[in-house]
């Protein structure tokens, strides 16, 4: 009908309900259409923002799909060596005790080549945050098994799926975290449904105000999709992950000894 | 007043770390060198100075956060012996692909593998020629007494500080564990966050006030961004071998036979070159106390009279190849002579090779 009113309101600050976070940068994503990355760099972007803490900001990068995580968010940034974050968000932290110090990593990075890594800068209570992604699967490198790709799962080094008596069991890194005295907050999120992005959100901002205000080691397992490397639509993958991967990574808090007195 | 002591080389390096001013020291225990970080834990400085000392899991850890150290503008330092240098070899290639200043020292002992606890120079290759994948270099400082030791922390920073590149220190069992007289450096304060936000407007120290996030990496996909960074790299080290090189020359002058040899070796041959001399033998010793960039000129200027060349090593020849190319003449013989193990060749068994040396050549 010709004569319908095209509802027309001008955009302020009072009626704008949501926008694209100050400091994710308008640059295309390489990642691939449904993948979880994308989701998960917003909401870091989002909580540095709402933290105030722009400027002291300082994130380490891992070897992996996320590499190039530093092209997408506007602060300083460190490119590490392939499992190596920890020890450079270790040396960063002690070198700038006032700084927000971050790590964002992936299952190959984190849980393969850079266990022993993750594990001591945890123990040590390094006040550092690590925001690990764990996807079941090498996606970068064109989806070969990770250390927590599950039982059974098909992928190009486990062409039969993976078999426990070959290739060992899904490793649990944050259950395992949980027995380190120096660890302060251990939980594990996913980005899969509107409610669980808002929950992965507060996870993130918990564990980034325990290292700007020093009270620990913080781990933020984000249980995440790989469409391409699980070869499944963005649909069929969200669907896949709740009922497999939520089933052996098992979605909460695991340990919080936050206290916002020291 | 003069802060003169007798103290080891390895318990030199951590005094001299504190007092130029070094912001970390991150290491992992291997021996000849754990007094290091032993020394450092006595000394506490993170109460007067304010210096970090972490003890790491690994080698693999302990250059990576000298990497993170260095990736916010601080002077880091990590110190290590040779089966944890191989360990570091990856984090060496990273440090001077992203261009982070930092200095690493081996006090190096034998291999391969796991080799033993004694004295050795058999990582040569290794420290001198890379060790780590791609196409990179890195000044090479080769004390060889205690107070070099001391001496070679302070200028090590400043030329890692200069070039923007990891700068190495090649020490070896003896120059780590002996004890020698040593004038230690006056104390000097660390920078400031402001300082270093000035001194270092590329440190990805939290962005502050400046408008342009920094970045630290070492990866270019794209082909031709890659080429371009390897020949920013390379003018860099064309600079290092125009202007660094470090040498020290004994009764060259008129020299027929030249000892070359670095390290523990040098003190040993200058005492070959006094007996030579004492027999009327017209012997002198070429020290490069930088073995990176190596002093090609003054090799090639003795080489325009003399007749031999003996490499002396604790190895079974590496340095030897280097002399070869500086000597740049097929019909100059160069020889090697040198024990492994931690046996330390003494000044008779380096004269008596260099005398059949000079047999086996007379007359040519």
């Amino acid at each position: 009908m010709a004569d319908t009113p095209i509802f027309e309101v001008a955009e302020t600050d009072a009626n704008r309900v949501y926008e694209r976070p100050r400091l994710l940068l308008d640059t295309t994503m390489h990642y691939c259409p449904g993948c979880s990355h994308g989701t998960v760099h917003k909401l870091v972007a989002e909580v540095i923002d709402e933290l105030g803490a722009e400027d002291k900001a300082i994130g380490i990068t891992p070897v992996g799909c996320a590499a190039f995580l530093y092209n997408y968010i506007d602060i300083d940034w460190i490119q590490a060596s392939h499992g190596r974050a920890p020890s450079v968000a270790t040396a960063a932290k002690r070198l700038c005790p006032d700084k927000l110090v971050f790590t964002y990593q992936g299952d190959g990075d984190l849980a393969a080549i850079g266990t022993a890594e993750a594990i001591h800068a945890a123990n040590r209570g390094d006040n550092i945050a690590i925001i690990f992604i764990n996807n079941a699967i090498y996606g970068m490198t064109g989806g070969q098994m990770a250390p927590t790709t599950l039982l059974g799962m098909k992928t190009a080094t486990t062409p039969m799926g993976r078999d426990a008596a070959l290739n060992g069991y899904p490793f649990k890194v944050a259950d395992m975290l949980t027995l380190l005295d120096g660890v302060t907050y251990v939980t594990r999120q996913s980005v899969n449904t509107a409610a669980n992005v808002r929950k992965a959100k507060k996870a993130i901002r918990k564990a980034f105000e325990n290292s700007l205000h020093n009270r620990g080691f913080s781990f933020v397992e984000i249980v995440a999709t790989c469409n391409s490397g699980w070869k499944m639509s963005p649909v069929a993958a969200n669907q896949w992950m709740e009922e497999h991967m939520h089933a052996t990574y098992p979605l909460g808090d695991l340990k919080d000894l936050t206290t916002t007195e020291h | 007043m003069e802060d003169i002591k007798l103290m080891k080389g390895n318990e030199v390096l951590a005094h001299a770390a504190i007092r130029c001013g070094a912001d970390a020291y991150f290491g992992y225990p291997i021996t000849p060198q754990s007094e290091v970080l032993e020394t450092l834990s006595e000394l506490r400085p993170w109460e007067t100075t304010g210096m970090v000392v972490l003890q790491s899991e690994s080698e693999l850890a302990s250059i990576n956060m000298v990497y993170g150290g260095a990736s916010v503008g601080k002077r880091v330092m990590t110190s290590t012996s040779s089966p944890g240098l191989s360990l570091m070899c990856e984090g060496l290639s990273y440090l001077a692909g992203a261009e982070l200043p930092c200095v690493v020292i081996d006090v190096s002992r034998g291999g391969p593998g796991l080799g033993t606890i004694q004295a050795s120079q058999a990582d040569y290759f290794q420290v001198v020629k890379g060790g780590g994948h791609g196409d990179y270099r890195m000044p090479v400082l080769a004390p060889n007494s205690v107070q070099e030791m001391n001496d070679f922390v302070e200028l090590a920073f400043d030329l890692a500080f200069k070039y923007l590149n990891p700068v190495m220190i090649l020490a070896d069992g003896v120059i780590g564990q002996m004890m020698e007289k040593v004038k230690l450096s006056p104390q000097k304060p660390r920078r400031t966050e402001e300082q270093i936000r000035q001194e270092c407007p590329w440190a990805a120290i939290g962005k502050g006030s400046r408008k342009q996030r920094n970045i630290i990496t070492s990866c270019y996909i794209d082909p031709e961004t890659m080429e371009n960074h390897n020949h920013k790299l390379q003018e860099k080290y064309d600079r290092m071998e125009r202007d660094e090189v470090r040498v020290e020359e004994m009764e060259t002058a008129d020299a027929e036979y030249i000892l070359v040899a670095y390290g523990a070796s040098s003190r040993i041959c200058a005492k070959v070159v006094e007996d030579a001399r004492r027999d009327g033998l017209k012997v002198g010793l070429i020290r490069p106390i930088t073995l990176f960039p190596f002093p090609t000129a003054a090799i090639r200027q003795a080489a325009q009279h003399a007749k031999g060349f003996l490499s002396v090593e604790l190895s079974m020849g590496q340095m030897i190849e280097d002399v070869q190319l500086a000597v740049g003449n097929a019909s100059i013989p160069v020889r090697h002579f040198g024990r492994t193990g931690g046996i330390i060749h003494s000044p008779r068994e380096v004269y008596d090779a260099l005398k059949q040396f000079m047999t086996q050549t007379q007359g040519r």
